[in-house]
């Protein structure tokens, strides 16, 4: 029984108000190129979703006509900004009470008319079908709800990192964001609506409604308002967080003056729900019976739903409709439940997006001729409201409060590429890039947040300089500003909006509010500077470092790649040097980096192992431009390819600081080849390999990389993984555990975080690992560190 | 019902003089009790208890007082065995207190302002124990429990060497009280042990001439609905389901070896209390006449009020409830409903929702048959029905709901307090038989019981197992 179907919504109290005036470029975005439209119409609720394009600036970089011989001004490649059109889904949510405004903002913005139908779901539906025909002039067509819901799941199960999470009221953070587990299925899904439904879901395909129960948010809401004479649902679990069940419920203790030892009841367990009220002849208070209601409900239906999972044999179980819908004391009183008739076997679990699962499904039931399936999908944080944040699930009262918009929105990219997990991960379902989880880490969290606040002035200076040309830039540095700056300030408070909060997440929604506002690639022409200048000192070093003896040259070599990586424009302590001493050098740099042992020191290890038989091939992560990639990693590859290793050169395929673009390394790799023999070699002989990560972030999530570049690193066999910087390398991944060996190499360029692991600025990690259980081919075990 | 509560100090010993086990060993502790008492050596069979000689009862007799309670979450159900047959000499020998105490409970029908007789339930010319006397029936709010002790101190209980048999959750709420208060020793029984034992026993009772089980066949079909008996002849596994105030689910795979799989809160004092909060009422026989009055559907969503019909993507038929109370949601529908109509859904969700949840347990556990008793399902053939048909319609036929004669009872006869509570339940009066010695005796005195006086004490004796857990 029991549906996940809305409720009426002349039952949720609302008033239409027609008087707002929406800001439109803040909700309905990029409705001029809008089409295939899906609407999911709950009890109080509407989530609307489209697909529509948008236009961005990119910075693509093109190689001068080397057969010019005379380049302009000694350029490497010139830079150009285009316009590039990108696919985007939008997906806002707001009360029912706006749909007749909202609808009207949609008609008079819609430019597009190949749109014929608009797919609908939920209970509502049909109640809208005719203001919604005759206002947009579309043809509504129903989807089931139900398919629509698991479609959705499925979906931001697949594209969303850290969607699910677990609740704890009391914990230090109170969501706790599961790792993506690469394979879903198969789970179950309790949609408690007015009713509930369990459903449990195979694949993509394949699912199936096991059970349900007609006890579930529409009992709340009638029983509730029946016992205490308030019509609304958030208010009625207002009354119910303030309440006390043990008014109104028999207690075990009430029976027995304790606990029922034998059977291992405590004395706190309610016997029987309401049981106080059958026989004391008292007035009870609307808090207490709200309180004992919800108890009794979030129990019954917890109890179900564990003896579902214990039937079917299954331990993901996803929680959702609007009875739970973010609500942290329906949340809680659910998650007691499970832990409670598990005995903390089996966990409940919570989506971020939970409220927009039937709109994603419906509209992917639409979109079926697009398949968007075959694509990866990434939530866009600078367009996405998070969780938590002011949206219409949150009570009437604190938003009034809050002064905003009743309006939640959720806009998902369509990547590229199709994005996949590294096959040389050791556990791809335990894996978790990130080294700190500042959800988790309040003194962390404070510092970053802090620091990246105190970047935001230079950021922005970088962005306008990055557009000379474009007088209106200063404008949209300054909305970038506001922009990040939000953002952060909604992160201080609810760290939790966008999953766990990561530097990986800072960095990643600096980026997304960058494009946002058209700034594609603020560092392009310090890149651009930095890789000149660097190329021309490349001869010199790689003379000098054959003069060396091979095991000095060994120690040189990884010398150049950390002092290289000291020039990096990300970390705040280095960009302050770099600015105000211009002419700051690669030799400089090896001094500043600290004496051996450094602060993470298995060189020895590796240096054996380097006297050991070639390996197969590596996969090398690189991260900076300039200096970094030109002075210190190339002569790191030649040595590689000059030992008979392949080498896999994977880099960002779009710009995030001055990080080196795929774009930008085939020309500099080009151009390189050019003047050494080695790499030229290499190249022809295919035996080096340029490939793209997929990702514009700083940071390296080693479960979302290319589908070619897990093709190309199956392929070749590779059995060396090596990880360059301190995004890549310390905040993400220094925890990664592969099943090949790997060498991560980084300097902290950030004292605080050098503080944290022990050592000081310019510390230096280089970390060679072997998995275990691998022993070196020459016989040697090596020692793991 | 717990009755005075001498122990047996020796081996009760069989006709052919064997030692046998006495049913419950003696001073053990409650907690432990249980899991002893599953594990425990041969259990005394109907057969070997009639075999009892005389003089060893009369060796094993209690001395007066006889007094049992079942202290309940809200009423103290006390039964007094006042003997007709006092000698003389007796009544030389009888304590003054002893005297004074017989005197006070039988002369009045009142006890102060709460304390209660139930005259109409009084048995008249019981032999128990080789003595013949009168059962009384006492009862009063379990709040007003020091108040009774005080009378007992008062009156030097504690002088007579009674040790006081008590059940229900009151007997070990309220143990140190009656030690600290009255210098009086409970002697405390369990309820789920010998709920398991009544119900195996009630049936090799019954099931010569009458049978006490039956189930309802053509339970989707109300025009062809009918009772029928069924024989427990191998009852094993089965899913005992115990509907009091709240609802314990036992898997019973023998005699001695069940577990408690689990419960819930939501049982017959939900029922009562949402009842209560309501529509006004304040019993449990109101309660139940105006949910047979009401009509749920204007209460509760159904299927078919949000899909016009059945559900037909998930074979859910349209009759079938979509949300209990979901109607309720909307202000208008709230004020066009009847207080009996409310009473109806809360009946059908706690009762559909029990049905839910046994329907579960039964699959998980791989049980097949499932025996429903309890209080809640007292004079509520509504229930049982619908609980038939819940077990049967979802299972596709494969479950099978049991139920009890003893449960069953006519609203006429009821009586006019709230049966929840008092709840005299005949099955409860059989499930003490088969754990005192003393009653066990009872059933099968050489004095002539016989089924007939085991069905017409039904009303009278006290719940033992009166308070039923859930959860």
């Amino acid at each position: 029984m029991a549906e996940c179907v809305g409720v009426d919504s002349n039952t949720s109290g609302h008033s239409m108000d027609k008087s707002i005036t929406l800001p439109p470029d803040e909700i309905f975005r990029n409705l001029e190129n809008a089409k295939r439209f899906a609407i999911d119409i709950g009890g109080s609720l509407t989530k609307l979703a489209y697909y529509s394009t948008v236009q961005h600036k990119v910075a693509k970089v093109r190689s001068f006509d080397t057969t010019a011989k005379e380049a302009p001004n000694d350029k490497l490649y010139e830079i150009s900004v285009q316009e590039e059109v990108t696919a985007r889904l939008h997906f806002i949510k707001f009360e029912n009470a706006y749909i007749e405004t909202c609808l009207d903002f949609i008609k008079d913005h819609l430019v597009n008319t190949e749109t014929k139908v608009i797919k609908a779901t939920g209970g509502g539906a049909h109640k809208f079908k005719e203001l919604i025909e005759k206002k947009l002039g579309l043809n509504v067509d129903k989807e089931d709800e139900m398919t629509c819901l698991i479609k959705g799941c499925n979906f931001v199960l697949k594209n969303i990192p850290h969607e699910a999470f677990v609740y704890a009221r009391h914990a230090d953070s109170e969501f706790r964001f599961q790792t993506a587990n690469p394979d879903i299925f198969p789970y179950l899904l309790v949609n408690i609506g007015s009713g509930v439904s369990i459903v449990k879901v195979e694949s993509e395909d394949q699912f199936e409604r096991i059970g349900g129960s007609s006890i579930g948010g529409g009992t709340f809401w009638g029983l509730g308002a029946l016992l205490t004479k308030t019509k609304r649902f958030d208010e009625l679990l207002q009354l119910a967080s303030k309440g006390q069940h043990t008014n109104v419920d028999m207690l075990v203790k009430d029976i027995y003056g304790g606990s029922y030892g034998c059977l291992g009841l405590t004395g706190d367990l309610i016997a029987s729900s309401f049981g106080k009220s059958a026989t004391a002849d008292k007035e009870f208070s609307k808090e207490d019976m709200a309180k004992s209601l919800l108890h009794m409900i979030s129990n019954d239906i917890g109890q179900l739903a564990c003896l579902y999972a214990k039937l079917h044999n299954l331990s993901r179980v996803y929680f959702g409709g609007f009875f739970i819908r973010g609500h942290p004391v329906t949340m809680h009183t659910i998650t007691y439940s499970i832990n409670f008739f598990t005995k903390g076997e089996v966990q409940a679990l919570f989506l971020r997006h939970e409220g927009y699962l039937g709109a994603i499904g419906a509209f992917l039931k639409g979109a079926e001729e697009d398949n968007p399936n075959q694509y990866s999908w990434g939530e866009n944080y600078a367009g996405s409201s998070g969780l938590m944040s002011v949206s219409p699930d949150m009570n009437p009262m604190q938003r009034a409060r809050s002064g905003t918009f009743p309006f939640d929105m959720l806009e998902m990219d369509r990547l590229e590429r199709q994005l996949v997990n590294l096959p040389l991960l050791q556990d791809p379902s335990s894996y978790i890039p990130d080294t700190v989880d500042l959800t988790e880490d309040a003194l962390a969290r404070d510092y970053w947040l802090y620091c990246f606040e105190d970047a935001l002035d230079g950021v922005v200076k970088r962005a306008v300089a990055s557009q000379p040309d474009i007088p209106e830039a200063v404008v949209r540095a300054e909305k970038f500003r506001q922009k990040y700056r939000h953002k952060l300030l909604t992160l201080r408070h609810q760290p939790f909006a966008y999953g766990s909060l990561t530097v990986r997440s800072l960095l990643d929604t600096r980026e997304h509010c960058l494009n946002e506002f058209n700034f594609p690639d603020p560092y392009s022409k310090i890149k651009q500077r930095e890789n000149d200048m660097a190329l021309k000192h490349y001869q010199r070093t790689v003379e000098s470092l054959d003069a060396l003896s091979w095991e000095d040259r060994q120690f040189a070599l990884v010398s150049g790649v950390l002092a290289g990586n000291v020039f990096d424009w990300g970390a705040k302590a280095v960009s302050d040097v770099l600015e105000s001493d211009p002419g700051f050098g690669f030799e400089q740099a090896k001094r500043q980096l600290e004496e051996r042992p450094w602060l993470v020191d298995t060189y020895d290890q590796w240096l054996q192992r380097l006297k050991g038989p070639a390996h197969k091939c590596a996969l090398f992560f690189v991260d900076n431009s300039g200096v970094d990639i030109i002075l210190g990693v190339m002569p790191f590859v030649r040595e590689l390819l000059s030992r008979g290793t392949e080498v896999v050169l994977a880099s960002n395929s779009g710009p995030a600081l001055n990080d080196v673009t795929n774009g930008e390394l085939q020309i500099l790799t080009e151009r390189i080849a050019a003047m050494d023999p080695v790499l030229q070699a290499g190249l022809q002989e295919d035996r080096l390999t340029l490939v793209q990560s997929g990702s514009s972030s700083p940071c390296l999530d080693l479960s979302r990389l290319d589908k070619v570049l897990a093709m190309v690193v199956r392929e070749r066999q590779t059995d060396l993984v090596i990880i360059e910087g301190m995004g890549r390398a310390i905040h993400t991944n220094y925890y990664a555990t592969l099943s090949c060996e790997s060498l991560k190499m980084a300097v902290i360029k950030n004292s605080w975080l050098a503080d944290r692991l022990g050592g000081k600025l310019f510390s230096v990690v280089f970390k060679y690992e072997v998995p275990l259980g691998k022993v070196h081919h020459n016989g040697a075990t090596l020692m793991l560190s | 019902m717990a009755f005075n509560g001498h122990q047996f100090d020796d081996d009760i010993l069989d006709e052919d003089g064997t030692p046998s086990k006495q049913l419950r060993p003696d001073k053990e502790m409650p907690e432990s009790a249980a899991s002893a008492g599953r594990a425990s050596s041969p259990r005394r069979t109907s057969n070997s208890m009639s075999r009892l000689r005389k003089d060893s009862m009369k060796k094993t007799r209690p001395p007066f007082p006889w007094f049992g309670m079942d202290i309940g979450g809200t009423l103290v159900k006390l039964v007094y065995f006042e003997p007709k047959d006092i000698t003389a000499e007796e009544e030389q020998e009888e304590v003054d207190n002893l005297k004074s105490i017989r005197r006070y409970l039988t002369s009045n029908i009142a006890y102060g302002k709460t304390g209660h007789r139930d005259v109409h339930l009084e048995l008249q010319d019981l032999t128990l124990c080789g003595r013949t006397g009168n059962l009384h029936f006492i009862r009063f709010p379990t709040q007003d429990l020091p108040a009774f002790l005080q009378m007992a101190r008062n009156k030097h209980f504690s002088s007579l060497h009674t040790t006081l048999c008590a059940t229900g959750g009151g007997a070990y709420k309220f143990e140190s009280d009656f030690r600290t208060m009255a210098d009086l020793q409970l002697h405390k029984l369990d309820e789920l042990d010998c709920l398991i034992r009544g119900v195996l026993y009630i049936d090799s009772v019954m099931s010569r001439g009458l049978s006490e089980c039956y189930y309802f066949e053509n339970p989707t079909d109300p025009d062809h609905c009918i009772q029928k008996p069924y024989t427990l002849e191998n009852p094993y596994p089965l899913l005992l389901v115990n509907i009091g105030s709240g609802v314990s689910i036992l898997a019973v795979y023998s005699e001695n070896n069940y577990k408690r799989v689990t419960g819930t809160s939501l049982g017959g004092g939900t029922f009562l209390g949402l009842c209560c909060l309501l529509t006004g009422c304040s019993t449990f026989e109101e309660a139940l006449k105006m949910a047979s009055d009401g009509e749920s559907t204007r209460v509760d969503k159904l299927v078919r009020d949000i899909y016009g019909g059945d559900y037909e993507r998930f074979g859910l038929p349209g009759w079938a409830v979509a949300s209990s109370f979901g109607n309720m949601m909307s202000k208008e529908k709230r004020e066009s409903v009847s207080k009996e109509d409310l009473a109806r859904a809360t009946l059908v969700t706690i009762t559909n929702n029990i049905g839910s949840i046994t329907r579960m347990c039964a699959l998980n556990e791989n049980i097949e048959r499932v025996v429903f008793v309890g209080n809640f399902l007292r004079v509520n053939t509504l229930s049982m029905k619908l609980l038939a048909y819940a077990m049967d319609y979802w299972s596709k036929g494969q479950l099978k709901a049991l139920f009890l004669q003893h449960e069953v009872q006519h609203l006429s006869e009821a009586t006019p307090t709230s049966m929840l509570e008092r709840a005299p339940s005949p099955l409860n009066a059989f499930l003490c038989l088969c754990v005192h010695p003393g009653l066990l005796w009872c059933s099968r005195s050489p004095a002539g019981a016989s089924p007939s006086i085991l069905t017409s004490s039904k009303d009278a004796l006290l719940n033992l197992l009166h308070t039923p857990l859930a959860l």
